[in-house]
């Protein structure tokens, strides 16, 4: 009887408790964040979209190497001896024209293994998060900052150069046969059989 | 009131019609919209959160959207549904509860029927729900659906008795059935109203009451609350366990219907709670309309007085919904059986012996 008298005692009066926590929290102030008007602000390295900062990119494919889901693709020109390139912002000529390099964001899965690796710190994840698209096709990011003219451009540049180079090359190997044929080496075995 | 409504109308029967179908219009149609917001925003607050924030200002109009987005949907009767009594579960549902709003006095010449038999009639009334919810959850041809209508219709037959046990008290007290009566009862200031001993008794007795009176309010608002399957009792609809109950399969316009005839009853009990404890559309000061001599404003007064009232046990109802954790089903049984029924006869008998005195 004693017990029963206690639990209607208990029950009652831990609703009561209850009760006034609840009430209390009516007037505690929401913890939501109204997120499209208000939004936290992100450490500006967060691990969210990637930016590739092409003006320091040297074209080296560390980055596309890194990624465990090769989402990166880069394509490289190499820069004649004639162009100026310019230098990184740490001080390194750069030699190669990156003529494409496309990050495929939809794959991507934010692990930032590409981040590490880059000699030039030029490509790094940022604080944007919203980058919904309609289409699949819109989220392949192109950061390579040449026209497909210039790409063009570049590659022909390259190939006459190469091709003058190897017609140079070409012209000095045949220059020095066509020389060795008018002064004939000594014949080795000659001076021997002499002698003997 | 119905004399008032022949008058303007010109016709008894239109005037009828009208009447009838004011409550629904005019106050719970509003309610429900308003008390769907209310409960999704007190439920927000006691999180800590801040609920629908984006239709209107704070929100305002979110139920006015999902009204109109249930409109649209498309109403769905699965195959293996038994289709007449699938489509009629909503609204029987809906006519119990609606029908214990003809008996409720929402003011002193506000009473859709000023029967005798009030309280009594509400009592029968409501246990309509049951029929629905049976129905509803049968027809629905799932098991959640049947087990939530199985146990709905055990805990509101359960929940029935200690109701019934307080009402009689109330009636014992009072000496009479007629809601309209007893709030007439609890007249003038708030020491009439029955929780504080009624008017009835007089000096000793009255104060002998009060704890008496404060039992019966608490089981008759427990029992009440456990009738309209809100948490902590609502386990018809628990939706970890039986996904929602006897309104599982149910969309669109029914769904809204089974939505709207749950927010209605939530009222509706609040109403008898007040009608019978806190003194009905009784202001608890005194009227506005007597000091200033304006006799039209005492029904608007009491009008007021009484919606305010009802509103705060609605509240009252939210705030145990988001406090308390769901009862089990044997919890549920004892607590019923074993604490509110024997309670409330001791309660009968005590009150019995005092009113004697
Ligand atoms: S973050 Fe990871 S997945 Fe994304 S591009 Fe870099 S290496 Fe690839
Ligand atoms: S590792 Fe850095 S420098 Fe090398 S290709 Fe990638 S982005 Fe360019």
């Amino acid at each position: 009887m004693k017990k029963y008298l206690k639990n209607t005692w208990d029950g009652i009066w831990t609703v009561l408790i209850g009760m006034k926590v609840t009430f209390k929290h009516l007037f505690v102030p929401a913890v939501t964040i109204q997120y499209p008007d208000v939004k936290l602000p992100l450490p500006e390295r967060a691990r969210n979209r990637l930016y590739v900062n092409i003006d320091d990119c040297i074209g080296c494919l560390q980055c596309e190497r890194a990624c465990p889901v090769d989402c990166i693709h880069i394509d490289t020109v190499k820069g004649l001896p004639t162009d100026d390139l310019g230098t990184t912002s740490n001080g390194k000529k750069k030699a190669l024209w990156v003529t494409k390099f496309e990050i495929d964001i939809a794959k991507c899965c934010y692990c930032s293994l590409c981040v590490y690796p880059c000699p030039t710190e030029c490509i790094y994840m940022t604080d944007v998060y919203e980058f919904s698209e309609y289409k699949r096709q819109d989220l392949i990011y192109n950061f390579s900052t040449l026209t497909p003219n210039e790409v063009e451009q570049k590659k022909i540049n390259y190939e006459k150069f190469m091709a003058e180079k190897a017609a140079a090359k070409a012209k000095a190997a045949a220059e020095k046969a066509a020389a060795a044929k008018a002064k004939p080496p000594v014949d080795p075995n000659k001076n021997n059989q002499k002698s003997e | 009131m119905y004399d008032i409504l022949t008058n303007i109308f010109g016709n008894q029967i239109v005037a009828y019609i009208i009447g009838a179908a004011l409550p629904l219009f005019v106050w719970i149609l509003p309610f429900v919209l308003f008390a769907v917001l209310g409960e999704r925003k007190v439920s927000a607050h006691m999180q800590d959160r801040l609920g629908p924030m984006r239709v209107g200002y704070h929100g305002i109009l979110q139920t006015v959207a999902d009204l109109l987005k249930l409109l649209q949907k498309e109403d769905i009767v699965t195959p293996a549904a038994d289709r007449k009594l699938f489509n009629l579960a909503p609204y029987i549902v809906f006519l119990g509860s609606y029908a214990a709003f003809a008996a409720i006095p929402f003011s002193s010449i506000y009473i859709g029927s000023g029967i005798e038999v009030g309280i009594f009639y509400i009592l029968a009334v409501s246990s309509f729900v049951v029929v629905g919810i049976l129905m509803g959850g049968w027809a629905s041809d799932n098991k959640y659906s049947l087990l939530g209508a199985m146990r709905s219709a055990a805990q509101i037959v359960s929940y029935e008795i200690p109701t019934a046990i307080v009402v009689l008290t109330l009636v014992m007290l009072t000496g009479t059935l007629n809601l309209n009566t007893i709030s007439q009862q609890q007249t003038a200031y708030f020491w009439n109203w029955n929780i504080l001993g009624g008017a009835a008794g007089s000096g000793i007795t009255q104060i002998l009451l009060i704890p008496f009176m404060v039992i019966a309010f608490v089981i008759l608002f427990i029992s009440t609350l456990a009738e309209v399957n809100r948490t902590p009792f609502d386990i018809p609809e628990a939706e970890s366990e039986l996904v929602a109950g006897f309104h599982t399969e149910y969309s669109g316009m029914k769904f809204a219907m089974f939505f709207l005839s749950e927010y209605a009853n939530m009222f509706a009990v609040s109403a008898i709670v007040v009608t019978l404890f806190f003194g009905g559309y009784q202001s608890p000061f005194g009227y506005l309309g007597n000091s200033l001599g304006i006799p039209w404003l005492i029904p608007v007064e009491q009008l007021f007085w009484f919606l305010a009232k009802g509103v705060f046990f609605v509240f009252v109802q939210m705030w145990l919904r988001w406090t308390l954790p769901r009862l089990r089903v044997d919890q549920l049984m004892t607590v019923c059986w074993k604490y509110l029924i024997p309670y409330a006869v001791f309660n009968l008998l005590i009150v019995g012996i005092i009113s004697l005195l």
